[in-house]
């Protein structure tokens, strides 16, 4: 009994562990393009958290009105930079 | 059953080493197939640990005594609840749920991160699976938890009685959970390094398991607190033993980690140090299982004695020679983006707090090595004892808890002297007024407690300024009231207010920390009944009868229990009535020709009793004079061997246990007693309680519905940038 599990266990695992080399390979550069895009989506929501804290620190009196002015313009540029990027591999992609 | 536990080992060692392989062709070939792969063998070790494990927990709750490891460490007479525990009451039991935790870890990043940073990823799974393939192939071949007896015994050793206290239950998984949840940013971080991607992305992808590791160790090293003041008998709840160092020693350079990575993700500098930060972790969280586990920490001999310290001493060094190879090999590349821009800026409020975070750590380092280093080079071990440790780390925290007070009110980059002036004001005064209101009280009497409570009470007081000014802020942007306001800052900035709450609580903790520990009054005397003594802030204790009594599990005596009913007084009225003891577990290992006697001859506990109040906690431990039980018992000892074989002996061994409990409370001998009054000991677990809240906090993801109306806000307004560039 013990063994028998044993052995349903192991093929399991090898079953699973090796389907990913059995199956067909899949399209690299697509598949680059999908974890690229997935990292400067990422980038972007930070961008955008980044802008809300700064806009806290302005209401919080942690900033002067001129410093947040000149970080918020660098956040933006940086998430309108990721947006194009973004929007650069969608269209490679379609 | 132990067949099938140790062939899910083996089973899980063989793919843990595959996927190792798997990923590090994947890595160098570029071929992801290889990557997923060694993914799906982090998935199959998590599932066939999990089964390895369920196994040993079933044979701990059957009580299958052809387990070794359930021999020598559970019985028929230990309580359910605590057969479930005794499993990481051993080194075998403890090394598998420390390959459990760290094969869920695994599987559970692996599956979050399978679409995020390509490069690093299959270096990371390669590292997490060569920590699971370490520690599986430890359980393969030198401590297997399903080793089994020839002999089946009809009873077992029993859990260790000191280990018999509810918090012992989640003391070790909580220690091991947070040891194991380092090795995630420590993996990645490698992997970073190998791929020479040194961006904060891998710092983002493994946060939640950095604060999740330090919230799990903190807890740990707080139940491990709560036990040892409750249950071991001396008093107190931290002796700077080298097994409790061992858990604080990456807490604290987790803590300092945790800190330092926000100024790498806001300004991207400190690269180096963060680096180093959680390599130094990640090899510090496997030295604390090192040192609990090779026997190393009593004795530098017991290294060369245990079977787990020559393996574990090369994955040490392996750690770190990599890890410091990793690092200066990469060094042009961690170079800081950008300069400090003013001393008055939280950067360098953080950079200040990490000198003192792993200044605090290379303390507890040296005095935790130091009966090492001592006998390595003399022959003869030194220890270094809690008055050392108070000399370096009492000012150590004071500067922390001065950091907290002034770091939260600093901006990042450059602080407007003007906008920090009035805030800094503030809590100073708040401090100031604390400081006169205690000074009235007494404590200017010791002066290092006392400006630890005033700075305290600034930073207290700069947690409080924060959410207020967070509160307006809400009421500015969206015109909500306190309560909404409250509770959308928590919402909406989780990592920010949750930190806060943090601060409030270790603060708390520390508050409660300086303050019992300053001011604790110990009074070792011994009472006969009747006797009355008086301790201070009023109280007295009137020792009123001797007690005893005896504890069955089935048929079995599982312990026979000598105490003191005494009667808490205050100012001459009585308080409350109090019942400390002392339990008496038997030794299964004692000849036949001690019957009586084997009930004294196993392990003892203590059992505290406790009047406690947010002011102070009256804490009495009683130790028994039990010099003419012991000389009954042995006198009854041949007399009770010579009818072991007699039909009613059970009987027999009950009646004559019986009339040693009673001749205990006839003969009322006089007993020791210790009588501790300590203030405020009750905030070190609310403390405790508030940091477990704000870390949920921090944890807790920002919802959905927040990060659809930022979207909506900024996309726009961003992408009419776009347009117009």
């Amino acid at each position: 009994m013990t063994i028998a599990l044993l052995i349903l266990a192991g093929l399991a695992v090898v079953a699973a562990v090796t389907a990913p080399l059995r199956g067909a390979a899949e399209a690299d550069d697509a598949a680059q393009s999908a974890l690229r895009r997935a990292d400067l989506e990422a980038e972007k929501e930070a961008r955008y958290r980044e802008i809300r804290d700064a806009e806290l620190d302005r209401e919080t009196g942690k900033v002067t009105p001129d410093d947040w002015r000149v970080l918020d313009r660098q956040l933006r540029a940086d998430a309108a930079a990721l947006l194009e990027e973004i929007d650069r591999i969608d269209a490679e992609v379609t | 059953m132990p067949g099938l536990g140790s062939g899910l080992l083996v089973l899980a060692l063989a793919t843990s080493a595959y996927g190792v392989a798997a990923a590090l062709y994947g890595a160098l070939s570029a071929n992801p197939a290889w990557v997923t792969s060694a993914r799906r063998a982090s998935y199959a070790v998590a599932a066939l640990t999990t089964g390895a494990f369920l196994v040993l927990e079933l044979a701990f709750l059957r009580t299958d005594l052809s387990f070794a490891v359930v021999q020598s460490h559970s019985s028929t007479t230990t309580p359910l609840f605590y057969r479930l525990s005794a499993a990481w009451s051993s080194q075998e039991g403890s090394l598998l749920l420390w390959l459990w935790l760290l094969s869920l870890w695994t599987a559970l990043v692996l599956w979050r991160t399978q679409h995020r940073v390509r490069d690093v990823q299959p270096w990371a799974t390669a590292v997490l699976l060569g920590f699971a393939t370490f520690f599986s192939a430890l359980l393969v071949l030198k401590v297997s938890p399903f080793e089994t007896l020839s002999m089946v015994p009809a009873e077992g050793v029993g859990l260790n009685p000191l280990l018999r206290y509810p918090s012992m239950m989640t003391h070790p998984p909580m220690l091991y959970a947070g040891y194991t949840l380092w090795a995630v940013p420590f993996a990645f971080a490698i992997g970073a390094l190998i791929v020479r991607r040194v961006d904060a992305e891998w710092l983002v992808l493994t946060r939640r398991f950095a604060l999740g590791a330090w919230l799990c160790l903190g807890v740990g090293i707080l139940l491990g607190a709560r036990w040892s003041y409750a249950e071991l008998g001396w008093g107190g709840y931290w002796a700077w033993d080298p097994v409790e160092n061992a858990s604080l020693l990456p807490w604290l350079t987790g803590t300092a980690f945790i800190h330092s990575a926000m100024v790498q993700e806001k300004r991207g500098m400190l690269k180096i140090w963060n680096a180093s930060l959680i390599l130094a972790t990640g090899t510090l969280a496997v030295l604390g299982t090192f040192l609990v586990r090779s026997g190393v920490i009593q004795s530098i001999h017991a290294f060369t004695g245990s079977d787990l310290g020559w393996p574990f001493l090369i994955l040490i060094v392996v750690m770190i020679v990599g890890s410091v190879i990793l690092v200066v090999t990469r060094r042009r590349l961690l170079a800081t983006e950008h300069r400090l821009d003013a001393l008055l800026s939280r950067e360098a409020m953080f950079l200040a707090n990490n000198v003192v975070l792993v200044a605090m750590a290379f303390v507890v380092f040296w005095g935790t090595f130091f009966p090492l280093i001592s006998e390595a080079l003399t022959g003869k071990e030194q220890t270094l004892g809690p008055t050392w440790y108070g000399r370096y780390i009492t000012p150590l925290a004071l500067l922390l808890v001065a950091l907290t007070a002034v770091g939260p009110i600093v901006p990042w980059r450059k602080a407007s002297w003007k906008l920090v002036r009035r805030q800094l004001a503030v809590v100073g005064v708040v401090g100031v007024v604390v400081a006169v209101l205690i000074a009235l009280l007494g404590a200017a009497s010791r002066p290092l407690a006392f400006v630890f409570l005033a700075v305290s009470a600034s930073a207290l007081a700069t947690v409080v300024l924060e959410y207020a000014r967070g509160i307006r802020a809400r009421r500015t942007i969206a015109g909500e009231g306190p309560v909404r306001g409250f509770f959308s800052l928590l919402r909406r900035n989780r990592r920010r207010y949750g930190g806060y709450l943090v601060h409030l609580g270790m603060v708390t903790l520390l508050v409660g920390v300086a303050a019992s520990s300053a001011f604790q009054k110990t009074k070792d005397v011994r009472l006969k009944p009747g006797e009355t003594v008086q301790l201070n802030s009023g109280y007295a204790v009137r020792y009123e009868r001797p007690t005893a009594s005896i504890t069955t599990q089935g048929d079995a005596i599982e312990r026979i229990s000598f105490g003191a009913q005494l009667t808490l007084l205050r100012d001459g009225e009585r308080v409350t009535g109090l019942h400390p003891g002392r339990d008496y577990y038997p030794l299964s290992s004692a000849p036949a020709t001690k019957p009586l006697s084997r009930y004294f001859a196993g392990e003892s506990t203590s059992e505290v009793a406790m009047r406690t109040s947010p002011v102070r906690d009256v804490w009495i431990a009683v130790t028994p004079d039990t010099t003419r039980v012991l000389k009954a018992v042995e006198e009854g000892d041949p007399k009770l061997a010579a009818v072991r074989d007699v039909p009613r002996y059970p009987e027999l061994l009950g009646s004559a246990i019986g009339v040693v409990a009673g001749s205990y409370r006839r003969t009322a001998p006089a007993a020791s007693f210790r009588m501790i009054v300590s203030p405020m000991v009750r905030w070190v677990w609310i403390g405790g309680g508030i940091v477990l809240l704000g870390s949920l906090v921090c944890l807790w993801p920002v919802g959905e519905g927040v990060r659809r109306k930022d979207r909506a806000k900024y996309v726009a307004q961003v992408a009419e940038e776009v347009r117009e560039t």
